[in-house]
């Protein structure tokens, strides 16, 4: 299973914006590797800026596939952009908000806020950076290169992830 | 607008594309070949120069499309005439002058100057001044 950086869709505007959640969790192995315990300090479980960045590019892939209802592979070309000014640590809920910036038959660009809401100080999301994209449609792709019929970029997990949100699959 | 200012615009559209410095763009640097450009890079140069500049840039407008894929255009790794003489009828706006004296395919990235840009922009917006 392909793993998901989003756990539910909060606002869907069709090919404008789509805005996503997730909760951070100690629960989750890959916190703890990211700065695994030194001799003298335990482990300091940070949500991996990698992982910040794949959580947005699901959430803009989405928003980008949606507007031809999933018909194109949106692959993640380029990150134009990305700036985060603090660590996520868990007990935290990143909300991802992507907006498409331009879109043709080629591919899409998209703007992306990052923020942060601290369960423990007010519930309030907080801006905390910015990730800009740019998605290519594989099939699309200038080089003329063939791939894979079936459309590998959205499967199951993404399929859940709709559902679960109430968002119609195409 | 001038050709200076056309200059300008498409200058920072490849400094911000490509993450290159404002004096490494000058008018004979190629975009593969000086400037490090890689095939997508291309898609976002042309969304980059549709936001700045306000026009609509089609398909294979700017930059080729597919037409290396083509058997009748390439043979033995090199653009054969036929192949120049398409590309040269899509992309007006292109150098093929290095191209023509070394036809090999990984060189068609070379007909793409910073110049050749700013003749495209300039054309473009010319065309819609006429309109």
């Amino acid at each position: 299973m392909r793993w998901m950086w989003i756990d539910r869709i909060v606002e869907l505007v069709p090919r404008e914006r789509l805005v996503a959640i997730k909760n951070v969790s100690l629960a989750e192995e890959h916190l703890h590797d990211h700065f695994a315990a030194a001799e003298g300090r335990g482990a300091l479980p940070i949500m991996p800026a990698s992982l910040i960045i794949e959580g947005m590019a699901q959430t803009a892939g989405i928003l980008v596939g949606h507007a031809e209802g999933f018909a194109e592979k949106v692959i993640l070309a380029k990150v134009g952009l990305a700036e985060l000014e603090r660590e996520v640590t868990p007990g935290q809920t990143l909300r991802y908000t992507a907006v498409v910036r331009q879109m043709d038959r080629m591919g899409a660009s998209t703007e992306g806020t990052v923020e942060v809401m601290d369960h423990a100080r007010g519930g309030v999301f907080e801006k905390i950076g910015r990730v800009d994209l740019m998605f290519s449609h594989l099939d699309q792709n200038m080089s003329g290169e063939k791939f894979p019929e079936h459309n590998f970029v959205f499967g199951e997990s993404f399929k859940t992830v709709l559902a679960m949100s109430g968002v119609a699959w195409g | 607008m001038t050709r200076d200012e056309i200059f300008g615009k498409v200058r920072d559209v490849l400094v911000d594309a490509l993450a290159v410095d404002d004096d490494e763009v000058t008018p004979t640097a190629t975009l593969t070949g000086d400037l490090g450009a890689e095939s997508i890079d291309f898609l976002d140069i042309v969304f980059k120069l549709e936001q700045a500049f306000g026009f609509k840039i089609g398909q294979g407008e700017l930059f080729p499309d597919n037409v290396q894929q083509d058997p009748k255009y390439v043979k033995d790794g090199k653009v054969t005439p036929e192949g120049i003489a398409a590309l040269k009828a899509r992309l007006p706006h292109a150098d093929f002058s290095k191209l023509e004296a070394d036809p090999q395919i990984s060189k068609v990235g070379g007909i793409f100057t910073v110049e050749s840009i700013v003749r495209f922009c300039e054309k473009k917006l010319g065309a819609a001044a006429v309109r």
